[in-house]
């Protein structure tokens, strides 16, 4: 059984896993060599297909970790397993919304002439990052694992409200306090059909990597936590020893 | 009907005793006093260093105003949970079968109480040595802001300070969970109080959309709260 | 290509951080792996 080289996968992860890796070779040919140039953009709409599929992924990302903790909080079976499920989404949505900012503000300054924009949408995909970089320092936080599933799992909600909530007020403050929208200046895209289909197949692509990510980091963190209440088992076992020896 | 109101009074004044508890350590400790607004206007006199001049002074004061509250504020949360959590005055209370809706709502109101003195010493610190303008409609406009801010910070303070409460690195950790969240609240204040001031020529009469967002945000923290405080510090 | 440095350094730090942070949790799990027994393996 290869199964040794990675422990964590199973034949239907390594089927994934290569037809992944097939689609992101073809990704990248596509997206910089055999696609169309924009009309208004030039090659930089080249970064589009890594970006665009970044956020997507983080997106459905965070969205599946506040799915599997609502189901954590309100289930009947409190399995550990939503639990871990929403930490490696939630990690996983983290390194893509980085992703997303540092292509986005490589493209924003071959398009706008600056890496970065107070614009509104800048702006609360800034905080996402954040607000998610503390869930995980949450998680971290040490206790019982029930203690942790229960924590992380009410902060992933209250982090479903609080995102409306500061997209919401900063669209607000930027309607009213942004002289010049820089972000709005002639940048439109026009998409034709293989343009299209390259932005699909970079969807596409970026939805199966985070799937396998995910099966395989999931069941990471369950050996992690499977390994660690084994410790804890031997420690009270070898305690145990030690008074009966007393 | 009548059950939901006794028990509806019962959480009221559960909650009021929370309060009076938490305002009579904090009277007792003197640590608001002592340190916590000196620190905030230390901030405040700093500010006044980096930025160096009179007119940009005037026109930023409001948002210097709700950044002092913020850091200060992080100093305070911390306070009102490290006097729960030293001797396990927390998980007194919950095996006691405090209502942990009370519990924070009386925490909450506490906070909000103290962050509200605390901004009172802000604009007045502002007022003097920044040189604002502030007439009695603008007083007005800042102190309702002040007053449905400071509830807001409050509940939205004792939330995340109760989740981060008894863990290793709080300290670290509260300012990462709290200021993203408290950015509204920030837009918000700032913005009101602006009006108030007429920093920037600015009208009075801008403020009071922006105290009803204040207001929003204050409701749905408090609501929010009230029901996730429970699961969170549910050992 | 105009701009290639731009364009290809994005398609480099997409698919390098993706590649890192795969590399880094596999390797992560196969050293936890080791202490672990074959029933906390259920995928398997």
């Amino acid at each position: 059984m290869s199964a040794t080289s990675t422990p964590t996968g199973t034949r239907a992860t390594r089927a994934l896993g290569f037809a992944t890796l097939a689609l992101t070779v073809w990704l990248i040919a596509f997206g910089l060599f055999v696609s169309a140039e924009d009309v208004v953009q030039g090659s930089t709409v080249r970064i589009m297909y890594v970006h665009v599929p970044s956020i997507w992924v983080a997106y459905v990302a965070f969205v599946l970790t506040a799915v599997v903790s609502a189901v954590y909080l309100s289930g009947k079976n409190r399995s550990l397993a939503w639990d871990r499920v929403a930490g490696a989404s939630a990690e996983i949505g983290v390194l893509f919304v980085a992703i997303s900012l540092i292509t986005g503000s490589l493209w924003g300054r071959l398009t706008w002439g600056t890496y970065w924009v107070w614009d509104a949408r800048l702006t609360s995909t800034a905080f996402l990052f954040i607000t998610y970089i503390g869930y995980l320092a949450v998680r971290g936080l040490g206790g019982t694992f029930r203690q942790r599933a229960r924590r992380s799992a009410v902060l992933a909600l209250l982090a479903v409200l609080e995102i409306p909530l500061v997209h919401f007020s900063v669209v607000i403050w930027r309607s009213l306090h942004q002289e010049s929208t820089v972000a709005n200046s002639g940048t439109d895209v026009e998409l034709d059909g293989l343009m299209l289909f390259t932005l699909f197949l970079g969807i596409v692509t970026f939805t199966m990597l985070f799937v396998w990510m995910v099966l395989h980091r999931q069941r990471g963190l369950a050996l992690q936590d499977a390994v660690d209440a084994h410790g804890l088992d031997v420690a009270i076992e070898q305690r145990r020893q030690e008074a009966e020896v007393r | 009907m009548s059950a939901t109101s006794t028990s509806m009074k019962r959480l009221v004044s559960v909650a009021r005793i929370v309060m009076l508890k938490d305002l009579r350590a904090e009277i007792n400790s003197r640590v608001l006093v002592n340190q916590v607004a000196p620190f905030s206007v230390v901030i405040m006199i700093l500010f006044a260093f980096a930025l160096d001049n009179d007119g940009i002074l005037q026109r930023v004061a409001p948002g210097l105003v709700w950044l002092a509250t913020m850091f200060s504020m992080l100093v305070v949360v911390q306070r009102s949970f490290a006097v729960e959590t030293a001797d396990g005055a927390l998980d007194s209370l919950r095996v006691a079968g405090v209502d942990t809706r009370a519990l924070f709502l009386g925490k909450s109101l506490a906070l909000g109480v103290q962050l509200c003195a605390l901004d009172i010493i802000l604009v007045a610190t502002a007022f003097f040595l920044y040189n604002v303008q502030l007439e009695p409609s603008g007083l007005l406009v800042v102190f309702v802001t002040v007053v449905l801010a400071c509830f807001g910070l409050g509940f939205i303070g004792t939330l995340y300070g109760g989740l981060a409460a008894g863990a290793r690195g709080r300290e670290t950790l509260l300012p990462l969970l709290l200021l993203p969240v408290v950015a509204p609240v920030l837009i918000g204040a700032t913005r009101a109080t602006e009006a108030g001031f007429m920093s920037g020529g600015a009208e009075v009469s801008e403020g009071w959309p922006w105290s009803g967002l204040l207001l929003v945000f204050a409701v749905i923290f408090g609501v929010v709260g009230s029901v996730a405080f429970g699961p969170l510090i549910d050992e | 290509m105009e701009h290639a440095s731009f364009i290809i350094g994005s398609y480099v730090v997409t698919f390098g951080s993706i590649a890192l942070y795969v590399v880094w949790f596999l390797r992560r799990s196969r050293s936890t792996a080791r202490f672990a027994d074959e029933k906390d393996k259920p995928w398997t």
